[in-house]
């Protein structure tokens, strides 16, 4: 795509913008370099602040952390995929009596701060935290799951359900066996996006005080002093970042692999923009 | 009921300062990401590498990380804020800014080839390209996708409460701490205050969406 935005480069071109890239690598390697200098100088580097790594408890803490994370975000994904599969059945239900108050809860729902469900939960019931964040998490993925369904589902070409019910399928047969494998199949990458999207979320916790990762790293710093507070942090972070990065990376693995399917006929990819993941 | 009467001041408050804190730091945001976006489609290769891990960091770090390090890291590392609101900007602006470039980066991809092309036929330098031709139709495109970031945005300035900062989340959660008998009503109340600013952002969304579809 960026080729077409300017001519092929000439030798004059092709200099300008390699002197542009050197100024512009400087730039951002003087800016890194000024970074590590002020870390320095606060002595973060002193290897006694990265020694406490060679403690295995620290590890157990951080792997305690991790494992907290990682139950709560699959416990969360597994309850909130099939709700939001009952929650858009009922969201596209032609008794408007069901549609309609479904439609609200579901605006209602989408439209709330993720953590502001879990402190809910928390205070308003009383229960554990971890309850409190898989619940908040469930509540809210559960909403975006059905929504994005329906966006899948109302794509389909309307002959689909036409035929279904042509050949004598009730209308709730026609959503299971026809519409609703095509659509969460086209939907797809943003369901995995979302995915990741869950994961993220997970360190809310933090605040309704669930031990999971940033959690395990306040705990420590407290525990041991706040000038390790930054080499956990740096590792902690980095785990976190390490593993968004790889369920994304599995979203456009199945981007790519659903694409190719498409390009056989079997469905055609939604526009680029309409997937577009939201924070 | 009356807990939310009686606190409706303070909730008045916290709804300015979470609506000041979406503002300012989706203004910052949409500039940021647009240059981000600009830089991932350039020709110097150092602008589009530096552009692309900054979206594929960003974009993979939980918001409360950065928040955790914008409030809490960077203070203890010798960066002082006045104000605890500095460190949510940061946090929520840098977040928010590669949501927004990947965002405007698909809608430049939506623009037909033909019309960079056709721009570039008559003599138009990259920045000309980007600027006069390519710019305007992306933005149109990714308008909805924008207006569902800001949306995400507002909801997610409620981590600030957590982090110093007395919004609408910090002090419905303060509120909450204060009237223990009374805990659902309170948080009801912040939730319709938060519902107040998506709901009908989520609606304007639509209707451009409605809009653009028509005119394409």
């Amino acid at each position: 795509m960026s080729s077409v935005l300017y001519d092929v480069p000439g030798p004059k071109a092709r200099r300008i913008s390699l002197i542009g890239s050197i100024v512009g690598s400087l730039l951002i390697l003087g800016l890194l370099a000024w970074i590590i200098m002020t870390l320095a100088q606060q002595g973060i580097f002193e290897a006694r602040r990265w020694q406490i790594f060679t403690r295995g408890d620290v590890w157990t803490l951080l792997g305690n952390g991790l494992w907290a994370t990682l139950s709560a975000a699959a416990l969360a994904a597994v309850i909130a995929f099939p709700l939001g599969l009952v929650l858009c059945l009922l969201r596209i239900a032609d008794a408007a009596a069901i549609r309609i108050p479904v439609r609200v809860l579901l605006e209602f729902l989408r439209g709330m701060p993720v953590v502001l469900m879990m402190l809910f939960v928390l205070l308003g019931f009383g229960t554990s935290p971890f309850i409190a964040v898989v619940t908040g998490l469930v509540l809210y993925n559960a909403a975006v799951f059905a929504e994005i369904i329906r966006a899948g589902v109302q794509s389909l070409p309307r002959g689909q359900r036409e035929a279904g019910l042509a050949i004598g399928l009730t209308s709730f047969k026609s959503r299971m066996l026809i519409e609703l494998p095509q659509a969460i199949r086209r939907m797809m990458p943003s369901l995995v996006a979302q995915m990741v999207v869950l994961l993220k979320d997970t360190s809310l916790g933090y605040i309704v005080a669930y031990g999971e990762l940033l959690r395990a790293v306040q705990v420590m710093a407290d525990f041991l002093g706040t000038q390790f507070l930054f080499p956990i942090f740096f590792v902690a972070a980095a785990i976190y970042i390490a593993i968004n990065i790889l369920v994304s990376r599995l979203a456009v693995w199945i981007e790519r692999r659903g694409s190719k399917k498409a390009a056989g006929g079997v469905a055609k990819p939604e526009p680029e923009a309409a997937e577009a993941p939201v924070p | 009921m009356d807990v939310i009467i009686e606190n409706l001041p303070l909730y008045w408050e916290g709804f300015l300062r979470t609506l000041f804190l979406s503002a300012v730091s989706g203004i910052i945001a949409l500039v940021l990401g647009t240059l981000l976006a600009a830089a991932r489609v350039s020709p110097v290769a150092a602008l589009r590498g530096f552009s692309t891990v900054y979206v594929e960091v960003l974009r993979n770090t939980p918001l409360t990380i950065a928040f955790f390090f914008a409030a809490i890291v960077l203070p203890r590392i010798g960066v002082r804020f006045e104000q605890f609101e500095v460190a949510a900007i940061i946090a929520l602006s840098t977040y928010t800014a590669a949501f927004i470039a990947e965002a405007v980066r698909s809608g430049v991809n939506s623009v037909p080839v033909g019309q960079a092309e056709a721009a570039r036929s008559i003599g138009m330098k990259f920045g000309q390209v980007l600027s006069l031709i390519i710019l305007p139709q992306a933005l149109r495109t990714v308008i909805p996708p924008l207006i569902n970031i800001l949306i995400a945005l507002v909801k997610n300035s409620s981590v600030a409460g957590a982090f110093f900062v007395l919004e609408l989340f910090g002090y419905g959660r303060q509120l909450a701490n204060a009237n223990g008998d009374a805990v659902i009503a309170v948080l009801l109340g912040t939730a319709f205050f938060y519902l107040l600013l998506t709901v009908p952002l989520g609606i304007l969304a639509s209707t451009v969406e409605r809009k653009v579809a028509i005119a394409r």
